[in-house]
């Protein structure tokens, strides 16, 4: 195996590591809070109602905003660490 | 002025801006017609993505359903908003790398097979006409109101108006067009939104208003709305839903079929580099948020709002006369959405939930006798200005936006729908050989047939507007997604386990939907009643995209083991899709 492929591999196993993170912050947030952890959350009040209400009409949208600009950033910077990105 | 002209001047000035920008987008760019995102921003892309996403679901469906569901149907604002996390990760940038121009393409080279190719031709057709079906219902609604005529002639209007627009419009499917279209939505849905937030709340921000304190009362709106509705027998507002299994699956039903619509994954194919695909993704959510944050502070108020018209005193005096009915009323009468029936012969409108068995009581001591108004779900925010008292250039606003919201995404997904025909069967399996002319032909053809399918089908919509773009989502969601995810994250996949996975999800999904909500959608052929005590598990007809894409998955992976695995180019394949500069040439040295 050249270097070329192995460096190829670690690039992979890294964006696959970065995914999986991210998609449990996703499934958390989504599935988590707004949903089936509610019933934990009930207790924190947020105007006139629960933190999992809050979660599950606007901070699950507000976390995917930051999930997809912070895959966007970390995946061009590995890009280039591993020598993947596109040519200009 | 009258209404009538003021709707007229301000849909026709937006239509009129759209043929301007794209004219002059065309003068400036015959020669990259195609790769039209090419010399394009993200952010720029990003907006187009938006008005391209926003549907007449999104803009006229979606707040009227939070509004009567409250949190039980939060299911939309997660679910079409979390499935841009998916493309980002999962699909967009890999597909761009791949660089074909139909998700059929894709499909067809990565499985090598025409067969898998004409498969996910026919997952494409099936899940966008039923998603044009939606929108069609949606334009419908809105024309029937701002032109003041019955539903079924707004849905006819709409169809040919739809058909004009996608016939012109999609020869020139211009980014900047749908920016103009973004622009003009956007401003129609918040502007109301602004307005109602500082008289309920005094806060102009929407999505901080609904969260706030209800001037008039001194209390929070959402505790507000949630005592109004309970007196009145309607469940709770902020309730939790105890079917959590459905809710969980109808929510993942949204996102998978977010990220595999076609239509919103061409979007991708157009950017410059694969590092803009992502960040297209996130920009589009960006432009996305700023209606659907807006949407539950929307939903709520109106809520209120239409409460508070209805009893002006407090839900324990009388509500209002039906002759002194307010003019939004009687206007939305004449469309048919709204309807009154005098049961207790009192000549006022008690408007209170009559299948609430422990509200029966309060209900005869008061002297009523059901329920005697009804109103549909998707007029709520076309009327909501009204509803508010707004001025009437707002009004003509909305109905602007409403109409871009749908017209931009039914050409969209026309376009969608005539190039899988034309490209994909016609020039791809039936006839290679086919002329330019009769290609084109073929889309024109494809797409008018397209439309009056939907507008059949849309004059006896399954559900409304939101509803029925939500089984297109189910139908995505278990046929293309896996499908195109497995082609990029799996090299055992093979053309035999792509072929039944997707069969195997399309049909379990669509026996499910057909068995409740009637064969091929038309009325009375459904064997078994929809309601919850009949669904499997609970599991509704609109949330069962999720398990078929389950299906789709596991069936592609048995059969795959079972058979040989793929050639060793399209492993090869795979391996170039996954990396940004083409590590897979680097693999032979």
């Amino acid at each position: 195996m050249s270097d070329a492929s192995s460096n190829a591999v670690l690039y992979w196993k890294a964006n696959l590591r970065l995914i999986l993170g991210c998609l449990i912050v996703w499934a958390l947030v989504s599935y988590g809070f707004a949903i089936l952890l509610r019933p934990l959350l009930a207790g924190i009040p947020v105007g006139g109602t629960d933190l999992g209400f809050w979660f599950a009409q606007q901070g699950s949208i507000l976390t995917f905003i930051a999930l997809i600009f912070f895959y966007a950033w970390r995946m061009n910077k590995l890009d280039e660490q591993f020598g993947l990105a596109e040519e200009e | 002025m009258s209404q009538f002209a003021i709707n007229l001047i301000f849909v026709g000035g937006s239509f009129l801006l759209y043929i301007l920008i794209a004219v002059w987008a065309k003068a400036g760019s015959t020669s990259d017609f195609y790769v039209a995102g090419g010399g394009v921003h993200p952010i720029t892309n990003g907006a187009a993505i938006g008005a391209d996403w926003m549907s007449a679901a999104s803009f006229i469906s979606m707040a009227g359903l939070i509004a009567a569901g409250g949190y039980a149907n939060s299911t939309f604002l997660m679910g079409w908003t979390g499935g841009y996390v998916l493309l980002a990760m999962l699909l967009a940038p890999y597909l761009r790398k791949f660089g074909k121009f139909t998700v059929p393409e894709f499909i067809g080279d990565r499985f090598y097979s025409r067969n898998a190719r004409l498969v996910a031709v026919l997952c494409l057709i099936v899940a966008s006409v039923t998603y044009v079906i939606g929108q069609m219902a949606g334009a419908g609604v809105a024309f029937s109101r701002f032109l003041e005529v019955d539903a079924t002639t707004g849905l006819i209007i709409a169809a040919v108006v739809v058909f004009i627009y996608a016939v012109l419009g999609g020869m020139k499917g211009i980014t900047y067009t749908q920016v103009a279209q973004y622009c003009v939505l956007i401003i129609a849905y918040t502007i109301p939104a602004i307005f109602i937030a500082i008289e309920l709340t005094g806060n102009p921000v929407p999505a901080l208003a609904m969260f706030s304190e209800h001037t008039q009362s001194g209390m929070p709106v959402l505790e507000k709305l949630n005592q109004v509705i309970t007196d009145l027998g309607f469940g709770s507002y902020t309730a939790d839903v105890s079917n959590k299994l459905n809710m969980v699956l109808f929510t993942l039903s949204l996102m998978i079929g977010t990220a595999g619509l076609p239509h919103v994954i061409i979007r991708f194919f157009t950017v410059p580099k694969v590092a803009d695909a992502r960040w297209s993704a996130g920009w589009a959510l960006v432009f996305i948020a700023l209606l659907y944050l807006t949407a539950p502070a929307v939903a709520s108020m109106a809520r209120l709002n239409l409460m508070t018209t209805i009893y002006p005193e407090g839900t324990a005096a009388q509500p209002i006369e039906y002759d002194e009915r307010p003019q939004w009323i009687q206007e939305w009468e004449v469309t048919g959405l709204i309807t009154y029936e005098d049961k207790n012969g009192d000549g006022r409108i008690q408007y209170y939930n009559d299948g609430n068995a422990d509200f029966a009581d309060e209900a005869e001591a008061r002297g009523w006798a059901g329920n005697e108004f009804n109103y549909n779900r998707d007029i709520l925010v076309l009327a909501n200005p009204e509803i508010a008292s707004l001025p009437g250039w707002v009004i003509g606003l909305i109905a602007a936006g409403g109409l871009a919201a749908a017209l931009s995404t039914a050409a969209g997904l026309l376009l969608a729908i005539s190039s899988a025909i034309s490209h994909d069967l016609i020039k791809g399996a039936i006839n290679p050989n086919i002329s330019e002319k009769g290609e084109l032909l073929a889309a024109r053809i494809a797409m008018a047939v397209a439309i009056a399918v939907a507008t059949y089908l849309g004059a006896n919509p399954p559900g409304f507007a939101a509803q029925v773009v939500a089984l297109a989502f189910g139908i995505a969601a278990a046929s293309l997604f896996p499908a195109l995810m497995m082609g990029i994250f799996s090299k055992r996949v093979n053309n035999v386990g792509a072929i039944s996975g997707m069969l195997a999800g399309l049909i379990f999904t669509l026996v499910y939907i057909f068995v409740y909500k009637g064969w091929f959608f038309i009325p009375g052929t459904a064997n078994l009643p929809d309601t919850v005590d009949a669904w499997v598990l609970g599991i509704s007809p609109l949330s069962i995209g999720a398990v078929g894409a389950l299906v789709n998955f596991i069936v592609a992976f048995v059969v795959s083991n079972a058979t040989e695995e793929p050639p060793v180019e399209i492993q090869e394949l795979v391996e170039s899709v996954r990396y940004p500069r083409g590590a897979g040439k680097a693999v032979d040295h």
